[in-house]
């Protein structure tokens, strides 16, 4: 079980637990082996907040290296995040609410693993009413598409980047995706691409912050939504009145922690 | 090789609403149970923990409390034509999994169907014709009246403290009920749920188009409640994460919070979770079912011998059960005949968005609860004159806002950009004053669709995956185009400055969810050729085996089906109780 030799796959592993993840997490980590021995060395390669049909409480995902990003796919994810939902005056950016590391998380957990999901064969084209029929995992999907969605660029563009775009180009980039307009190399198709990419970068804007986006509950805040309060018969029968009561989250929220 | 275990009276495949229901009564009359689950044991203060239960990205986006389609799934497929793909994930529909079943996760809608429509071919053929049926149209009689099906529902709502308004009590109409139900012999255990802004902005709008809105009889309760078992429950909180979720307040019935807290102290009870049956093990003649097969987390096998076997699994798993082990004869469609797997049918879920001016409307659409809301009845079933019309059915009509959770709940108009900065406007000026109505219809039989074995895909354990074949009969597509119109003219009285309307066309997509109402394949019945199980829900080809669940509906009516399944718990534990154990053998003689 040596964090350092964690191969980057993105399957769900115990052992998946990079250096520098470790470090970074360690001194959240510190708490959880005082509480629980061994166990805990668990929590860290499951890419969640929590286990299934574990009753200790959900522990707040924190900014830090990627864990299964590269650093350059990370860079890309951010750059599509601020543009998917730019920074104005409603919110911060998508990168700066921490989209990017909700989806590296996610990747890393069973949700990019599909290991939840039907994966076995005989793998065959479907009718759009059959849903996705593919093989590749989420993690995988990633992986592909952004690959291809960079040589696309350095093809096309003039031998830049996608990050190396202005924001007008990656707009322009990021609608021709979305209507399937882009060729992309390899199995992922740039449509589809998009439309996981748009999938998760909301997901983790309104997800709890627990899972590391949706920062400071910001995307909560700007459509007035009280998150996890959990009660509002008082507020029930007060009928076309603006709730006026800050969010909540799962991890209570940022002013009611200890000071000092 | 399988181990043999030590007998049991009787043993229970899946503990969800009807599993635990049937053994409790059973528990009652000293018989000793064993009840097998599929999943994990599920409690509310370790898996809907106040702590972390209002987490949408867990129990919505990624389905935790659900079955995982690794362990299972389906095939699916819209006609015999095409080659039937596996569900690699749950879309359509979500059946649970675990203690609890989908009755941990379900909205707590709770109807009692229509006097009509447990005679539902006689009813059409005396109004309108025989004729006015079409001839691909398998509708059929469930072999029971809703006279029959009172006391049991009546026991179902008490048990589970079903807060509502009567509309008809022993024949006399009650102002503010449903004015088309059956008639009742007592009130709802529990008074109706207090109404947010848009149920009332609905129920004042139909009213004075001349409908009758009445409350939806709901299962979060709306006070603080002792059921006729003793187990209490506590008044919900509208805390706007039920429907997919598990309740952190004890206030939406479920097995956990009605019977188990009584049914897990009995000494002849005994519970083995994460226990997946095979099959039903048959004798050589194939007449008498003598225990079941099932396997364990760690892949052994045990053979569990019972003298009664009781399918209470999720209504797929029932079917599948069934044909699996080789009860009853499977439907074939290029002939028509044979029963198992026919009658298939699901749930025609209809909706109209309305979008409101933000400057004069706050719904606050986040209070709220999967069964919060008001009603009409006037388009359901054959609450009006389908003569003239072309088509059978109808649904009930509800505006319910279930909370307003943001990844999944932020319509926008139509046109307007789905990300940048455009887009978030839009959803901003849209998130509070956008209301949803819904009309939850009918779904009737059709000779095309079916439930088999699916000759190619195979679950965790390499049996074949069950095989749906299904699209939207004509009959009801025209039905639901028709039923939402109706309720587009409602929504457009309220105020909305724009409306989208949804009326559910085919072909059937398995991939956006439309309601876990899945129903039919061992239909119940009075004629054993259109039939699997009598009318108390005992296999008319094996007669220790009764199955329980949403399985044994000929067709569905435009109601949610919990209700009426928790009500046919209580009938088959009566049937059992009362008639099967004095003399154990075929109850109804063919």
């Amino acid at each position: 079980m040596t964090p350092s030799n964690a191969p980057k796959t993105g399957q769900p592993s115990v052992f998946h637990t990079s250096r520098r993840r470790f470090l970074a997490t360690t001194a959240m980590g510190l708490v959880a082996l005082s509480a629980s021995g061994a166990r805990a060395r668990i929590l860290f390669g499951t890419g969640l907040p929590w286990d299934s049909g574990s009753i200790e409480p959900p522990r707040q995902i924190l900014p830090g290296p990627w864990t299964f990003f590269t650093p350059r796919e990370g860079e890309m994810v951010e750059a599509i995040a601020e543009r998917l939902i730019p920074a104005d005056d409603l919110s911060v950016s998508g990168k700066d609410a921490g989209c990017a590391v909700f989806i590296d998380r996610q990747l890393s957990g069973h949700y990019g693993t599909s290991e939840r999901l039907y994966m076995k064969g005989p793998f065959q084209p479907g009718l759009p009413t059959q849903g996705d029929q593919s093989d590749l995992t989420p993690a995988m999907k990633y992986r592909q598409g952004l690959k291809a969605l960079d040589d696309h660029c350095r093809r096309t563009m003039g031998g830049r980047s996608f990050t190396d775009l202005s924001p007008e180009q990656k707009d322009q980039l990021l609608a021709a995706m979305e209507k399937n307009e882009v060729k992309f190399d390899g199995p992922v198709g740039a449509g589809s691409f998009f439309s996981l990419i748009l999938q998760n970068t909301m997901e983790g804007f309104f997800a709890d912050p627990i899972y590391g986006g949706n920062r400071d509950m910001v995307s909560w805040k700007m459509i007035g939504f009280p998150g996890t309060r959990y009660d509002y018969r008082d507020h029930v029968l007060k009928h076309n009145q603006k709730y006026t009561l800050p969010p909540v989250s799962i991890g209570g929220r940022s002013d009611w922690a200890r000071k000092g | 090789m399988a181990r043999k275990l030590p007998r049991k009276d009787v043993v229970i495949i899946g503990l969800g609403w009807t599993g635990s229901i049937i053994a409790n009564e059973l528990c009652d009359e000293g018989l000793d149970v064993v009840a097998l689950e599929r999943g994990p044991w599920r409690d509310t203060a370790t898996d809907f923990n106040i702590g972390y239960a209002p987490d949408e990205l867990r129990y919505n986006s990624r389905q935790e409390l659900m079955l995982r389609p690794a362990q299972t799934t389906v095939t699916a497929r819209n006609n015999a034509g095409q080659t039937a793909l596996p569900m690699r994930q749950y879309g359509s529909f979500h059946p649970g999994n675990g203690v609890g079943g989908a009755g941990v996760h379900w909205a707590g809608i709770t109807w009692r169907f229509s006097p009509a429509d447990f005679r539902l071919r006689s009813h059409y053929t005396e109004r309108y014709g025989a004729q006015a049926i079409p001839e691909d149209m398998t509708i059929q009689d469930w072999g029971l009246t809703y006279e029959d099906m009172e006391p049991y529902y009546d026991r179902f709502e008490y048990l589970a403290g079903v807060s509502g308004k009567a509309g008809n009590l022993n024949g006399r109409m009650q102002e503010g009920g449903n004015p088309f139900e059956g008639a009742r012999k007592r009130e709802y255990p529990n008074p109706p749920m207090m109404q947010t802004f848009g149920p009332t902005l609905f129920a004042e709008t139909a009213a004075k188009m001349g409908y009758k809105p009445f409350p939806i009889p709901s299962s979060l309760l709306s006070r603080t409640y002792t059921n006729p078992l003793g187990v209490t429950m506590g008044q919900c909180t509208f805390c706007g994460f039920c429907t997919n979720y598990g309740c952190a307040n004890y206030s939406k019935a479920s097995a956990q919070t009605t019977v188990l807290p009584v049914l897990m102290r009995k000494p002849n009870f005994e519970l083995r979770t994460l226990c997946e049956v095979l099959k039903v093990n048959l004798d050589s003649a194939g007449r008498k079912a003598t225990g079941v097969t099932y396997v364990d987390t760690s892949g052994d096998e045990f053979e569990q011998p019972a003298d009664l076997v009781i399918l209470c699994a999720f209504m797929l798993d029932n079917v599948r059960l069934m044909l699996l082990s080789g009860i009853g004869k499977p439907y074939d469609v290029r002939t028509g005949t044979g029963v198992v797997g026919r009658n298939f049918c699901y749930q025609m879920a209809n909706q109209v968005v309305g979008f409101f001016d933000p400057a004069k409307y706050n719904f606050n659409n986040f209070i709220g609860g999967g069964a919060t809301g008001m009603a009409i009845d006037e388009l359901n079933n054959d609450n009006f004159d389908h003569g003239p019309l072309g088509f059978l059915g109808g649904g009930s009509t509800r505006c319910a806002p279930i909370g307003a959770e943001p990844i999944s709940k932020r319509p926008t108009p139509p046109g307007s950009p789905t990300w940048g900065s455009g887009w978030k406007k839009a959803m901003r000026d849209s998130y509070l004053s956008n209301l949803s109505v819904g009309c939850e219809a009918s779904s009737y039989a059709n000779r095309g669709n079916f439930l088999d074995l699916d000759p190619t895909y195979t679950d965790r354990l390499g049996r074949p995956l069950m095989r749906i074949t299904f699209d939207f009969p004509e009959n009801d597509v025209k039905m639901s185009a028709y039923v939402t119109s109706k309720v587009a003219e409602i929504v457009r009285a309220m105020g909305a400055q724009q409306i989208v309307e949804y009326p559910r066309t085919g072909p059937w997509s398995t991939v956006p969810y439309q309601s876990t109402h899945v129903v039919g394949g061992t239909a119940m019945g009075a004629d054993p050729s259109t039939s699997v199980v009598n009318p108390y829900l005992q296999s008319w080809d094996v007669p220790n085996v009764f199955t329980v669940g949403a399985n044994v509906f000929p067709q569905n009516s435009g109601f949610n089906p919990t209700g009426t399944v928790g009500a046919l718990a209580f009938r088959a534990a009566d049937a059992i109780r009362g008639r099967y154990l004095k003399s154990p053998g075929p109850l109804v003689h063919a």
